[in-house]
């Protein structure tokens, strides 16, 4: 691949990629979490997303010769099988019938040679052979007629492989996390196969956060950070602490967090124990943690590993278990009204989904929460009976926050689906500063949102906790802006807290603790 | 925005589809083109504007009783027939103890209520276990209750002579008078009759100061804590939830207020109408009102009060003036309700493909 470049509405996400890969050749991909590994991957495969956000620009070159690829079926036939996190299986069907799927050996019969070739028979002897040639490559044994839905989840995986060997043309196969749903003894075993496989000539690209398995079995190891490549070395000139460093490890030597403070005498606001948390694709297992009254606590950890998990189970948007203790009160979990009313706060990493009215006005969005659950912005008529909405109130509120935090909006009726996404965070963040809270989660706050509205963001919750001396928690991908914003971070990995540093400690020592329980 | 919206917005005609919303343009289209014709046709244009009031004063709350439910999210109340039956209950109890005139109407109200809110509340409660087929659970839970009452008029005591089927004196007639109960009670409160002045012109002030306050209470409802929280849901679930609303409580209410206005609806239909109508009759009613709201601009997850006036205005304008101007130019029997039917239906196939944002 050659200077590749590609950028999301005048976002640059990849900047000069260059690396090349011969035949039988495994090559690690490794990077943070919107480091770019997946929308390099997609381009390499055709992706339709690609094209429909303008295309990318440089060039792909297989075995010298310049390949475009307008969808997955032209990479498909030159050559390139993909392996995607998601399985997709038809779960009634054997292996077999997976894995020759639409590519079925068929025979002829009288009926098809009436009405065309679409009612040929499939011609399962032939079937089986192949399926079992492409198991055999891959040096595992799975059962070919086993259906699916009843094979353990590492088997689905090798079905998976065994779909894309299966191709005859194959030359270039990319894995993207395929470890990330098996048990160490599958992994092994894909790992094993990954070799055998390579010494058939495949090249292969293996896409992981499990950095030990790219140095057992990788060839070379390409390291992405920011859409640059800062490392391409071969992998055993190197070891894991030294690839974390390279994927943490932008301007490591500056900026460490300004003004720090250190809250290690204040008492314990919240107190939280053997928290477990059902939220799907962020579970997490077992977490002790304890937040002091007044600091900005981040969370940090790689995607998946449930540090979103946290904040959504405390607040009550997915089902938890454990002892979560505020200011001196045990919170009843699973109850969002009953956290609401402890004065704690939750702004939403799911702004769109969770966190905005989008068909409602500004108005509506700052407001409503207060109003419903502290009778704020309501004018009692009748005497009480009848709690009015207080338009007046309503604008006031929204006016002082749209001033205050520099939202830009044709006026505070406008509704919030048509603001930009950094505008659309400072809604979400002037909903809970208008419930006055004594503790707020903030969850991914600058995802998704420009430099300009990220510092801007990051300085509000700053100031609302230095000046109101409200605590918050801040959870975040980004370990540079939790670096800059937090007191004191906490790793989230495997579900569990990993460890807590204060905010001064290099970003290699928190990136180490990021992969240390990954699972 | 869809493509064929964006396309339109570029010419002056489509900023105004845009916004008045392209259907309700060509029903007003169609309706004004009626009225330059009904004369020609050799109806008396004052007779036809009165018959158009008339019948707006019957439908309106009937109509209005969409809102609540679009508000939670609960969408269009496919299942309005549940209020109307409670309705039902509610006059041919009243008129069983006697009653007569505005006293045997509001007895009837009074009545209607508790059913309407024992029958508003399971029908609460079977949409919260649905969440996101309501529209097409209601059909069935209209359908199936009116079967349902089918066999109970039959089978209620009811004793009172003018309503029990003649032969038998058992069961509820199909169809009878309201003449000695409560026929135009809210009509002729306030009547404005132009007819000693030669002009056919008669306003029935009554049933529309009833509708309008009516309509104003589910305004300030709207305007209320409560109502505001109702509206979240709709709008977004999710955020209503992450706010501490319970979600399920604020759509069960919608429910048994649309059902209650369903009730009241019926009954302000029947005092206009002059006839109740019982058994399969109630099947007939929920079609045109979620059209007349549809028709009015609202969508299925946005609906006003004045989508519900401009809506009930549009389509019992329709219904009423194409029997006339039609049948005169057409002469080939009944056209109007085959029109009806047309765009009753095809504005609720017309609003349920397209879930976009309704128009003010």
């Amino acid at each position: 691949m050659k200077n590749i470049k590609k950028d999301f509405f005048g976002n640059q996400v990849l900047t000069d990629i260059n690396f090349t890969l011969n035949e039988g050749e495994v090559l690690g991909l490794c990077g943070e979490n919107g480091a770019g590994k997946s929308t390099l991957m997609k381009i390499l495969f055709g992706m339709d997303v690609i094209r429909e956000t303008g295309g990318y620009e440089g060039d792909i070159l297989i075995h010298g010769e310049k390949a475009v690829f307008s969808t997955p079926f032209d990479a498909l036939k030159a050559g390139i099988g993909m392996v995607h996190q998601e399985f997709s299986l038809i779960p009634g069907f054997t292996a077999t019938e997976n894995i020759l799927l639409n590519r079925e050996p068929r025979k002829t019969n009288v009926i098809s040679q009436v009405f065309g070739e679409r009612l040929n028979t499939l011609d399962r002897k032939a079937m089986k052979e192949r399926s079992d040639a492409a198991i055999d490559k891959m040096g595992v044994k799975i059962d070919p007629n086993m259906t699916i839905n009843e094979m353990p989840v590492g088997h689905k995986q090798f079905t998976e492989i065994a779909r894309e060997l299966s191709k005859d043309q194959l030359k270039l196969l990319i894995l993207d996390e395929p470890t990330a749903v098996l048990t160490e003894h599958e992994a092994e075993a894909l790992l094993a196969s990954i070799r055998n496989m390579a010494a058939q000539g495949i090249a292969i690209i293996f896409i992981t956060h499990r950095l030990h398995e790219i140095l057992s079995v990788c060839d070379k190891v390409v390291v992405m950070r920011d859409g640059y490549v800062v490392q391409d070395v071969p992998a055993k000139d190197t070891n894991v602490p030294e690839i974390t460093r390279w994927m943490v490890g932008r301007s490591v030597q500056s900026a460490a967090a300004t003004q720090i403070q250190d809250h290690s005498d204040a008492p314990i606001l919240m107190s939280i124990r053997h928290l477990w948390v059902d939220m799907p694709g962020e579970i997490v297992r077992d977490v002790d943690l304890d937040v002091r009254q007044g600091e900005i606590l981040g969370i940090g950890g790689l995607a998946g590993q449930g540090k979103l998990g946290i904040p959504n189970g405390i607040m009550g948007l997915y089902e938890a278990g454990g002892t979560v203790v505020f200011d001196g009160k045990e919170i009843p979990l699973n109850s969002p009204r009953k956290c609401l009313d402890a004065s704690l706060a939750f702004v939403s990493e799911d702004r769109r989904g969770v966190g905005l009215l989008l068909d409602e006005s500004l108005e509506w969005n700052i407001a409503f929460t207060a109003m419903q659950v502290q009778n704020k912005f309501l004018k009692n008529l009748l005497g009480g009976a009848v709690k009015w909405r207080d338009e007046k109130a309503i604008r006031a509120v929204t006016q002082k926050y749209i001033e205050a935090l520099q939202i830009k909006c044709t006026s505070s009726r406008q509704k919030a689906r048509e603001l930009s996404g950094g505008n659309q965070q400072k809604i979400c963040l002037a909903k809970a500063f208008a419930l006055e809270p004594k503790f707020l989660f903030v969850s991914e706050p600058t995802r998704g949102i420009d430099v300009g509205a990220k510092s801007l963001v990051l300085d509000a919750l700053k100031q609302f906790n230095r000046e109101s001396g409200v605590t918050v928690v801040m959870i975040s991908s980004e370990l540079e802006e939790l670096r800059q914003t937090c007191d004191r971070i906490a790793i989230i990995s495997g579900g569990k807290v990993a460890g807590i540093r204060p905010a001064t400690d290099s970003s290699e020592e928190l990136g180490m603790l990021m992969v240390s329980q990954v699972v | 925005m869809s493509k064929s919206q964006e396309r339109l917005g570029q010419t002056r005609f489509g900023q105004l589809a845009s916004a008045y919303g392209l259907p309700r343009l060509i029903i007003t289209a169609f309706l004004i083109l009626l009225f330059i014709l009904a004369p020609f046709s050799g109806a008396d244009f004052a007779t036809q504007i009165s018959n158009v009031i008339a019948r707006f004063s019957w439908n309106a709350v009937l109509v209005l009783a969409m809102v609540p439910m679009v508000h939670s999210g609960c969408g269009l109340n496919f299942g309005l027939q549940l209020g109307i039956l409670a309705g039902l209950l509610g006059s041919t109890l009243s008129i069983e103890l006697g009653l007569s005139g505005g006293a045997c109407f509001f007895m009837a109200i009074l009545i209607a209520t508790p059913f309407a809110i024992l029958f508003g509340g399971g029908y609460g409660l079977l949409l919260n276990r649905i969440k996101g087929g309501e529209m097409m659970v209601a059909t069935y839970v209209g359908f199936s209750s009116v079967s349902f009452m089918c066999m109970m008029w039959l089978f209620l005591p009811y004793s009172n002579p003018t309503i029990v089927m003649a032969y038998t004196g058992v069961g509820l007639k199909q169809t009878f008078s309201l003449e000695n109960f409560y026929a135009n009670v809210l009509a002729d409160f306030l009547k404005i009759d132009l007819s000693s002045f030669g002009i056919n012109l008669i306003i029935p002030t009554g049933s529309i100061l009833f509708f309008a306050l009516l309509a104003f209470l589910m305004w300030a409802f709207l305007h209320t804590k409560t109502g505001t929280a109702m509206t979240a849901v709709g709008s977004n679930p999710t955020f209503a939830r992450a706010s501490g609303i319970n979600i399920d409580r604020s759509r069960t209410l919608s429910v048994i207020l649309s059902t209650w206005l369903g009730a009241v609806g019926i009954l302000v239909y029947q005092q206009g109408f002059g006839f109740l109508q019982a058994y399969n009759a109630p099947l007939n009613m929920a079609l045109p009102a979620v059209s007349a709201i549809l028709i009015g601009g609202a969508s299925v997850n946005k609906a006003s009060i004045s989508n519900v006036i401009i809506g009930t205005f549009l389509f019992q304008g329709l219904v009423t003036m194409t029997p006339t101007v039609m049948n005169s130019m057409l002469n080939v029997g009944d056209m109007s309700e085959v029109i009806r039917v047309i765009v009753s239906q095809g504005m609720i196939l017309y609003a349920l493909t397209r879930k976009t944002e309704g128009s003010k």
